[in-house]
């Protein structure tokens, strides 16, 4: 399990990444955290000639908070994502969502931005980031571009991004206030790939909900999102139509069978994972509300 | 006075290098070596039709590329069959590279020898290998069908078939008030110690030499099978394993072919050559454990006793029998566990299917002997609608019926006789601890909670330290050093610990005095290796034996040097000194020098060992005639039969009433294993155990599809539990010693994972209220079993037979 030969490329800039990453086209590869392309090198199912190693380039490692969300560097790594104060103050989901991508020893590698790029259906930070209405802030060779996350997952592990563009951050927006947020997965084993998993968003008007929207993890070929909206709005969360949302999710998922569990289980958890999550946030509530 | 070791939680001396990172594997030897790589098949059943090498030699640093055609003499033989045995009629081992068939996906077809492990791969990428497919058997029920064979001269893919009864199973079984018949599944698992196996050979051109680190579990039996192998005299070959990464069965079985090609090609390259094997190759090139299927007739009397159990088992061996039917032997015999089954007869079909082969792994077969028993158990508890620790206790050996002959022929050959052991008052100890008579208020009030918890229960009783024998050497050098040898290999259980300890004791010397080297055959060349428990009972009890054969030498020279009788001195602290007249001493370490007459002075010290010294008996010769220099000793510990350790596993889980999530909520472990040397590596032992039995239980399985493709050979994809998926493990001990050898000791190593399943699925199937008859078992099968069970798919009792 050794990689194919490969030229190692260290960039110290932006625009010098942007320029190997032109020269060398499809045969070449970013190289971030390492924690999903290196496994994927090593066992040769990738075999590219360059691999663009980002490590060294200045200027993004910056976590930036501001009155519009969280604007995240592309060598930010999740831990330092997960440990960010001022970003989980201004987005609890961050922190909610990150502390559930692999063990604390790959969060200390891996990046935040990577993992967007990487696009696996099965990771968190997607998910996250299509919840919020992201975007990814793109350099290439034609110059930058701002993609939103509605138009950039084009299927599992596939982006709009272009072999030659470099993403340099992602922006996380944050929600409307009185809104709150929960994530919740069920993995096999602690700090795997979740069997299926979900992000909610729910904003209230004092007790009432006036929209509830969620995102899945594992379950759906991109993370598109889900309103829930119509089965919530106008009731307080103690009223809970548990059964409608369930069928609302239920309808929307589109798992796929594995070794690791069949379709029709994974429907069924990421209905159930949806209602309790929003348990969890009724009883967050009324807890706040005594 | 020295405190006793033997006994006391001492902290393990390995630990401080392990965990600094200052351990030597295998893989840390050998700086400038040539490293090998493998073309595996990628077919479980195909016809090798041509190999082209292609254009993997051009690559700059290739060194060699061989085929099977390239092998000389006996390395282009079949592997030997390690343990023949008369019921394993039709045994068939590979070939170090494969020749005319692959009978799994792995096998070894093409080696190759570059200057570093990336470019022996780049090369094997370059090799095609030409195969015609031939249609695979996997699975049992495939290999019991025999539509297909694996090798095609082995009628039904039947390896084995062995037969054992005690009593009269018919009319026992006929005259049961009660009867029941279970049908049983255990899934795939396997060792998956985190270093793999791997291999340096060291040619001595100049010498005609050979060296060999081994990442193995046997030194000595690789030893003797590469020499054989490579037709070298056993006096040109040493191997040493270095420190290794776990073992857990695997690495008993040898020679491996990659210890054989690696030697061979350092020795016709004249350069070191090492291999280390990868993650994958481990999955697919080492072997498995665990797959059975089981059929279990029980007839019983209206008190739940036993009075006849009729057992037959299909086990799968995978492609080939080199370490011949141990395991299904082992599930035959232990499944009795602690009791008395009336009628026994037992039956087993050891099958061949085209995958990774099967040897033993920690448990060896007890843990689907033990899953077969304990499923019984609470099937008969259900149907009399009994307490299931009440009709396991009617059925109990009592204390005073030890010694117990079971009647059947145990692993080694020899008569399966319980030792000792005081099953009742385990039983109990195992109910105090869990809390077995409260647990029914614990479920009803988790109950109101809206929570399904569910009690399970296990016992087994595990045979360990079988011989042949282990042998000790003690040795104590001028400085009062002592050095201690065992031939059998570690793997990190500890051994450099607990011999110390006994020997420590023995000679009376202080603990970090004693040295201990295991699995190198230059310091002890006699010896099995480490398996079936065998560490402690084995070499524990042979260096005890050594170091009393060098205090006895010790006294007999300090007697002379103090000029009083042996029976008036005593060793303590590594000092001999007269009993009650502490002044009047000497130290071993001079008492070595004294046992080694000298010509020579090396040191001050040795100047007292010199011939003009003064301190000799003119009238006798240096050494005496039945003597020999040197204040050292050896001995060889060799039982009549193996010792009989048990255990009563419980554990309380919790099964999600939506999702099927099951969680462990206690594990809690009752273990005797005779006199502990060191209580808290015997429960590291325990712990660790539990931990790969939780695996083997709800997370590990080999996942192959119809063409034998393992669908799961990463960790990413074979769920290993982590930390956070094992219980914290709740022990009480027993300690009822051995009487068959001088330290009390049984085993303790396998212990942990054998009960496992068993008492997971009980309490599963306490929770559930379903009978849980495969195992492993995973949230989603969960919770189709409880689909299928409220569609009546499936039946809450087993009917009569
Ligand atoms: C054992 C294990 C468990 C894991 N579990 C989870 C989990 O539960 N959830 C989860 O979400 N992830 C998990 N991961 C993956 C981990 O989160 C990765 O770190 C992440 O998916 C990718 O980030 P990276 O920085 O490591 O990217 P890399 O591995 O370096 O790259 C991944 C891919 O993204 C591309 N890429 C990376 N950065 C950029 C960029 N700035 N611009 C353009 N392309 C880029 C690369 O070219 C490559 O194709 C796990 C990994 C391991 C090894």
């Amino acid at each position: 399990m050794k990689p194919a030969p490969f030229v190692h490329h260290a960039p110290r800039t932006v625009p010098e990444a942007v320029a190997v990453l032109a020269q060398v086209g499809h045969d070449g590869k970013v190289l971030a955290g390492g924690q999903s392309l290196v496994p994927l090198l090593s066992m040769r199912l990738v075999t590219p000639g360059h691999l663009v190693d980002i490590g060294g380039v200045a200027g993004l490692d910056a976590v930036e908070v501001d009155e519009a969300g969280v604007r995240v560097g592309a060598l930010v790594r999740h831990a330092g994502l997960e440990r960010h104060a001022e970003a989980a103050d201004a987005l609890p989901l961050l922190r909610q969502a990150v502390r559930h991508v692999a063990h604390p020893a790959i969060r200390t590698r891996g990046t935040t931005v990577g993992s967007v790029a990487h696009a696996d259906p099965a990771g968190e930070m997607p998910a996250v980031l299509a919840l919020c209405r992201g975007t990814v802030e793109v350099a290439g060779p034609r110059g930058g571009r701002e993609v939103a996350a509605a138009d950039l997952f084009t299927g599992p592990m596939e982006t709009t991004l272009e072999p030659d563009e470099l993403a340099v951050a992602v922006r996380f927006e944050r929600f409307p206030a009185g809104t709150r947020t929960a994530f919740a997965e069920s993995a096999r084993r602690r700090g795997d790939y979740a069997l299926a998993g979900v992000a909610l968003a729910v904003t209230l008007a004092g007790e009432e909900v006036t929209a509830a929207r969620a995102s899945f993890v594992s379950v759906t070929p991109v993370p598109d999102v889900l309103d829930l909206t119509p089965v919530l709005a106008g009731l307080a969360l103690p009223e809970l139509p548990a059964g409608e949302v369930a069928e609302l999710v239920r309808g929307h998922v589109d798992p796929e069978s594995d070794i690791h569990a069949p379709a029709e289980y994974r429907r069924m958890l990421a209905a159930e994972l949806t209602v309790r999550a929003l348990r969890g946030l009724r009883d967050e509530a009324r807890a706040g509300a005594a | 006075m020295s405190t006793r070791q033997v006994g006391e939680k001492v902290q393990r001396r390995e630990d401080p290098r392990l965990l600094t990172g200052n351990g030597r594997f295998v893989d840390d030897l050998g700086r400038g070596a040539l490293h090998a790589a493998f073309v595996r098949s990628p077919h479980a059943h195909a016809r090798i039709l041509d190999i082209d090498i292609g254009d993997a030699w051009e690559l700059e640093g290739v060194e060699a590329v061989y085929t099977w055609e390239d092998l000389p003499g006996r390395v282009a033989e079949p592997l030997p069959v390690l343990i023949p045995h008369p019921a394993l009629t039709h045994p068939r081992t590979g070939y170090c590279l494969a020749t005319q068939e692959v009978n799994h996906v792995g096998e070894a077809v093409v080696m190759v020898v570059a200057r570093d492990r990336y470019l022996a791969e780049d090369a094997c990428a370059r090799i095609r290998v030409d195969y015609e497919p031939l249609p695979p058997v996997v699975g049992i029920p495939a290999a019991r069908e025999a539509a297909r064979l694996v090798h095609d001269d082995v009628p039904g893919n039947v390896a084995a078939t062995l037969l054992q009864e005690v009593g009269d199973l018919e009319s026992a079984m006929a005259a049961a008030p009660h009867r029941l018949t279970l049908d049983l599944a255990v899934e795939r698992s396997a060792s998956t110690p985190l270093e793999g196996r791997g291999v340096l050979a060291r040619w001595d051109t100049d010498d005609g030499s050979l060296r060999l680190y081994s990442s193995t579990q046997t030194s000595t039996g690789l030893r003797a099978a590469v020499a054989a192998k490579l037709g070298l005299p056993l006096a040109k070959v040493e191997v040493v394993t270095p420190d290794v990464g776990g073992g857990f069965g695997v690495k008993i079985v040898h020679p491996w072919p990659e210890e054989v090609l690696v030697p061979w090609a350092a020795r016709v390259l004249g350069h070191d050559v090492k291999w280390t094997e990868d993650r994958r190759e481990h999955f697919v090139s080492a072997a498995h454990e665990r797959g059975q299927l089981q059929e279990v007739t029980v007839g019983f009397d209206d008190e739940g006793h036993l009075l006849a159990l009729d057992v037959r088992f299909w086990h799968d061996n995978g492609a080939y029998t080199p370490y011949g039917i141990i395991v299904p032997i082992i599930t035959a015999t232990q499944l009795l566990g602690p009791y008395k089954p009336g009628a026994y007869r037992v039956e087993f079909w050891s099958l061949y299917t085209n995958t990774v082969l099967v040897t033993p792994y920690r448990g060896a077969g007890r843990p689907q002997g033990c899953f077969a028993m304990e499923r019984t158990m609470d099937a008969i508890a259900a149907r009399l609608g009994l307490d299931r620790a009440e009709v396991r206790s009617r059925n109990f050996i009592q204390p005073e019926e030890m010694p117990y002959d079971q009647g059947l022929m145990f692993q080694d050959g020899r008569p399966l006789k319980y030792d000792s052991g005081d099953f009742p008052a385990s039983l109990a100890a195992l109910k105090a601890l869990v809390g077995w008579e409260d647990f029914e208020g614990y479920r009803a009030e988790a109950e109101r909670a809206g929570r399904r918890v569910g009690l399970g229960i296990g016992c087994y009783v595990e045979g360990t330290g079988v011989g042949p024998y282990e042998g000790g050497h003690v040795h104590v050098e001028t400085d009062g050093r002592v050095n201690v040898a065992t031939g059998l290999t570690t793997q990190g259980q500890g051994h450099q610990t607990v011999l110390a300890q006994v020997v420590a004791d023995e000679l009376g010397v202080r603990l970090e005095d004693v040295h201990v080297t295991t699995g190198d055959t230059r310091a002890m060349p006699y010896a099995v290796g480490t398996f079936a428990s065998r560490g402690a009972v084995m070499s524990g009890n042979a260096v005890a034996l050594a170091a009393r054969v060098v205090r006895a030498k010790a006294l007999r020279i300090a007697a002379d040097a103090l000029e009083v009788s042996p029976d008036d001195l005593e060793i303590a602290d590594g000092v001999v000194s007269v009993r009650g007249a502490p002044g009047t001493a000497v130290d071993l370490g001079t008492v070595a020098v004294l046992a080694n007459p000298l010509r020579y002075a090396f040191d001050t010290a040795a100047q007292a060992a010199t011939q003009f010294a003064g301190t000799f008996d003119p009238q006798r010769p240096p050494v005496a005639e039945d003597d020999e220099p040197g204040l050292e000793g050896r001995d060889f510990y060799s039982p009549t039969q193996a010792t009989f350790a048990n255990g009563m596993h419980a554990a309380v889980v919790e099964t999600d009433p939506v999702t099927a999530e099951v969680r462990i909520l206690r594990y809690c472990v009752v273990h005797d294993c005779g006199v502990m040397v060191n209580p808290m590596i015997v429960e590291g032992q325990v712990h660790g155990g539990v931990a790969q039995g939780v695996g083997g239980a709800l997370y590990e399985r080999m996942v192959y599809d119809e063409g034998g493709q393992l669908l799961n050979a990463s960790f990413m994809d074979f769920l290993m539990p982590y930390a956070s998926e094992v219980p914290h493990v709740e022990t009480d001990h027993l300690e009822t010693p051995s009487p068959l050898n001088p330290l009390g000791l049984k085993g303790a190593g396998e212990a942990g994972t054998i009960p496992v399943s068993a008492v997971i699925a009980s309490a599963i199937e306490d929770a559930e209220g379903i009978p849980i008859r495969s195992m492993p078992i995973s949230p989603p099968e969960l919770w189709a079993l409880r689909q299928q069970h409220a569609a009546g798919t499936v039946t809450a009792q087993e009917g009569p037979s």
